[in-house]
């Protein structure tokens, strides 16, 4: 006597084909992965392919409109605006995925522990987010990056402590409706210790949800870099990003010149929804039950 | 009254169409009750969905006809399926406490569906919820009125659902599994009252269970459903005696009965001599004065008051009562997942109880004390296959790598009887009963000398039930184990236990041999316990 019929139940399948899967079932994923793979390719291999030097003025070109030499036109110092666009993904993506790697492990680490053992970390834990969190996060990432000092490094840093919060609490949720689970006892039995089963069992099932917030967080800290340097603070001309480029060509939409400003804020309106659509894709990836 | 002809009901998938009933027709007649059994999957839900017309989504009535007192259920407009639920047709639900809105008062939620079919106003609704509780003798209604469904115990919101389901007066009640996860006591309270009213008020009634005992002391009529069709259909007395379709006679044998034997649950061909299992002198556990108290919001909860119990070596001792009467934590203590308050544990002659639970899971007595699980799915990590499942204690304890690692999860699971190709699927991907093998596999993995069992089989079929605790009793004969059974079931316990005992409220009211504390029991409290069990027919004994 069998339980059920071998043949009713789906065969388990590799996490490759499963990935064509998810691609194939919902086109949005699609959309999102191929637009995620154009920005990463400008992103690795922008600075050797753009047809100009995102740092060469030419007075004699200044303020060029859109044309077929200059895709974007040039802006006021007569750099090609288009070359300079592509550059800077290169500098945006990596404070953001800076920022979200650091957030991501401070984060969970701190979860991780709060959920688990409870008690007074956990309370401490959470006065000290809702701290961060009665902040304006833009306000306390311009304060911290004031404080700290006009670099790059600061902008992540301050981009991570702001979200720290999100993440902690995410982790904090998923382990602590999770420290008793069956599985996690029967792991103890299994000789695990506490670390391990936190570790080993409990963390890596809050991973389908922080894959989301991960991906809209990319969103928010390209969004937040930019902001940062288009107030003036982090990153500081000539390097060509985003929020700099808005910043210098928002002086010039009144006069006509549209194309300063325009084309960076589509660039970087591009990559933020990218990564908030990228959020149920990558879920549905990392979540081993999609996989039938 | 109620006529199902060549009903079919299909779901749209992501793999395709499913056919969940595949063309059935019954008659219902006015002041029947007729019992729908089946296993998981038969489309015995499906059916009372398609009747109210709720399907999930994606589901459709693909064929046949269903006409209740004239209407065409199946073509009427939604707006008059919308008067028809409640008023003549309603349901009572698996779940009372998902069926029940949370943070609306239970009276409101009998005033909506009054409301709703205008059988009260504004100025009576009050009085004719009242009415309704007082109908489903819910002591104090005026008071229970206010109360919120989380106040309530199981047994109290699956009455208020009944009260809810029978406001309106209707003509047909349909019960989807109403007792599933009740206590067995509160389960022939529910039961009873059910039954009592359908016949007071002349309603006609589909009780559908996966429980074939159940459906034989309350259903006047049984029809056998599996993979969406009828099977057998009949007076439940000659389904018992004398079953003509061999999935039925399966289910029939599956069902633990009075004077029945572990083996005489599977069916006939493989029923193989029972393996004896040999019963040591000495004691392995002693439990002496053992109390745990919990700091509760409002003052102490004593758990377990102070409890002393042996088990002798190669010994099967149930311990039995029901939600609440403190077995579940008293396993988790002898298991050590959980620090006792006071009292000894004596394991091999050592005391275990004042090794902090966090520290034990590097004691070397870890791989010497398992236990299995009550839910199966809950139990195994939904990101391991059952290969890692298994292989977890292996490599953990037993220090297994490589090669040899390999070769060991697959004598388990040949051994528990898992098919080989299944080590790689994830749990989702695997149904119950191979589930429940696969927390057995990582249970027995070590050659425990003390496995404690806590309701293995809670949440399995009955089918599946009778072969996993056959497993078990092979298990005990081969490997030479302890067993530890927890359960709120006295028949599944008698099948498997040498010693029993009786928990109620943290305290031992009774223990002694199991055939003893069942054949003549002493306590009240075991009395009630039996007398509430569902009796199904004896089996005529020529098989």
């Amino acid at each position: 006597m069998t339980d059920t019929p071998l043949k009713t139940t789906p065969k388990a399948t590799g996490g490759f084909d499963h990935l064509i899967y998810v691609l194939r079932a919902n086109p949005v994923t699609l959309l999102a992965f191929g637009m995620f793979a154009l920005i990463m390719l400008s992103a690795i291999l922008g600075p050797a392919l753009v047809p100009y030097d995102p740092l060469q003025t030419n007075a004699a070109k200044a303020l060029h409109p859109p044309s077929w030499d200059h895709w974007f036109g040039t802006d006021n110092v007569g750099r090609d605006v288009f070359s300079r666009v592509i550059v800077a993904t290169r500098l945006d993506l990596w404070i953001s995925v800076a920022a979200v790697a650091l957030s991501f492990v401070v984060g969970s680490v701190l979860g991780c522990i709060a959920g688990y053992w409870g008690g007074w970390p956990d309370i401490v834990l959470n006065r000290i987010l809702d701290t961060i969190m009665a902040f304006p996060l833009f306000v306390l990432a311009m304060g911290i990056v004031a404080a700290l000092g006009n670099t790059i490094e600061n902008i992540i840093y301050a981009t991570a402590i702001i979200n720290v919060p999100f993440y902690a609490r995410l982790v904090r949720a998923e382990v602590n409706i999770r420290r008793s689970a069956g599985f996690a006892q029967a792991a103890k039995l299994s000789g695990n210790s506490d670390v391990r089963v936190l570790a080993m069992h409990i963390f890596p099932n809050a991973l389908p949800p922080m894959m989301v917030q991960v991906s809209l967080n990319l969103g928010w800290a390209i969004l937040n870099a930019a902001g940062l340097s288009f107030i003036g603070l982090g990153v500081r001309p000539p390097t060509p990003e985003w929020g700099i480029m808005v910043a210098e060509g928002a002086n010039f939409i009144v006069s006509g010149e549209w194309w300063m400003a325009v084309f960076p804020g589509l660039w970087l309106m591009m990559a933020v929804f990218t990564f908030n659509l990228l959020g149920d894709g990558l879920r549905d990836i990392v979540d081993p039950r999609k996989r039938t | 009254m109620l006529s199902v002809k060549d009903l079919a009901v299909s779901f749209q998938t992501r793999r395709g169409t499913v056919d969940a009933v595949r063309g059935i027709s019954f008659d219902l007649a006015k002041g029947e009750i007729l019992g729908i059994v089946g296993e998981s999957g038969s489309g015995k839900s499906v059916t009372s969905y398609a009747l109210m017309r709720i399907l999930d989504a994606g589901g459709t009535i693909a064929a046949g006809e269903a006409t209740y007192s004239g209407i065409d259920l199946r073509r009427a407009a939604e707006r008059d399926m919308r008067d028809i639920r409640g008023r003549e047709i309603s349901m009572i639900f698996q779940n009372p406490r998902a069926a029940l809105n949370p943070i609306r008062k239970v009276g409101h939620q009998i005033e909506d569906v009054l409301r709703r079919h205008a059988r009260a106003t504004r100025q009576d609704a009050r009085a004719k919820a009242i009415a309704a509780l007082r109908a489903v003798r819910i002591n104090d209604a005026e008071a229970r009125y206010d109360a919120y469904p989380f106040e309530l115990s199981g047994g109290m919101c699956q009455r208020i659902v009944c009260a809810i389901a029978l406001a309106c007066d209707p003509r047909l009640l349909i019960a989807d599994e109403p007792t599933t996860g009740l206590d067995i006591t509160t389960q022939k309270a529910v039961m009873d009252l059910v039954r009592d009213l359908i016949r007071e008020r002349g309603m006609s009634s589909i009780l559908i269970t996966h429980d074939l005992g159940l459906a034989a002391q309350y259903c006047d009529r049984i029809m056998v459903m599996k993979d969406g069709v009828i099977v057998e259909q009949g007076d439940p007395v000659q389904i018992f005696s004398a079953p003509q379709h061999p999935y039925s006679r399966k289910l029939v044998d599956a069902t633990p009965r009075v004077g029945e034997s572990i083996r005489s649950l599977l069916p006939p061909e493989d029923r193989k001599a029972e393996l004896p299992h040999h019963v040591h002198d000495r004691p392995l556990v002693e439990v002496r004065n053992l109390t745990k108290t919990y700091r509760g919001s409002s003052g102490p909860v004593h758990a377990v008051k102070g409890i002393s119990f042996s088990i002798k070596q190669g010994q099967s001792v149930g311990l039995v009562g029901e939600s609440g009467c403190g077995k579940s934590t008293t396993s988790e203590i002898l298991v050590r997942l959980m620090d006792a308050t006071s009292g000894e544990i004596l394991f091999d002659g050592h005391d275990i109880a004042g090794i902090p639970a966090q520290g034990f899971a590097r004691n070397p007595r870890r791989a010497e004390i398992q236990m299995v699980f009550q839910d199966a799915t809950d139990s195994l990590n939904p990101r391991h296959t059952a290969r890692q499942t298994i292989a977890d204690p292996l490599h953990r304890l037993g220090g297994l790598r490589g090669a040899k690692l390999a070769t060991r999860v697959e004598e388990l699971a040949t051994l528990v009887g898992l098919p080989l190709p299944l080590l790689d699927r994830f749990p989702h991907q695997l149904s119950g009963g191979q589930k429940a093998r696969v927390g057995i596999a990582r249970a027995v993995a070590l050659e425990p000398k003390f496995l404690i069992l806590d309701e293995p089989t809670a949440a399995l079929d009955v089918s599946i039930q009778a072969v996993v605790l056959n497993l078990l009793v092979d298990l005990r004969a081969k490997l030479g184990m302890t067993y530890l059974f927890v359960s709120h079931d006295l028949h599944v316990v008698r099948l498997l236990c040498d010693h029993v005992i009786v928990m109620k409220a943290g305290e031992i009211v009774e223990q002694g041999p199991a055939q003893d504390v069942m054949s003549n029991p002493q306590h009240d409290y075991t009395k009630t316990l039996l007398a509430a069990a569902p009796k199904p027919p004896a089996r005529r004994q020529v098989a």
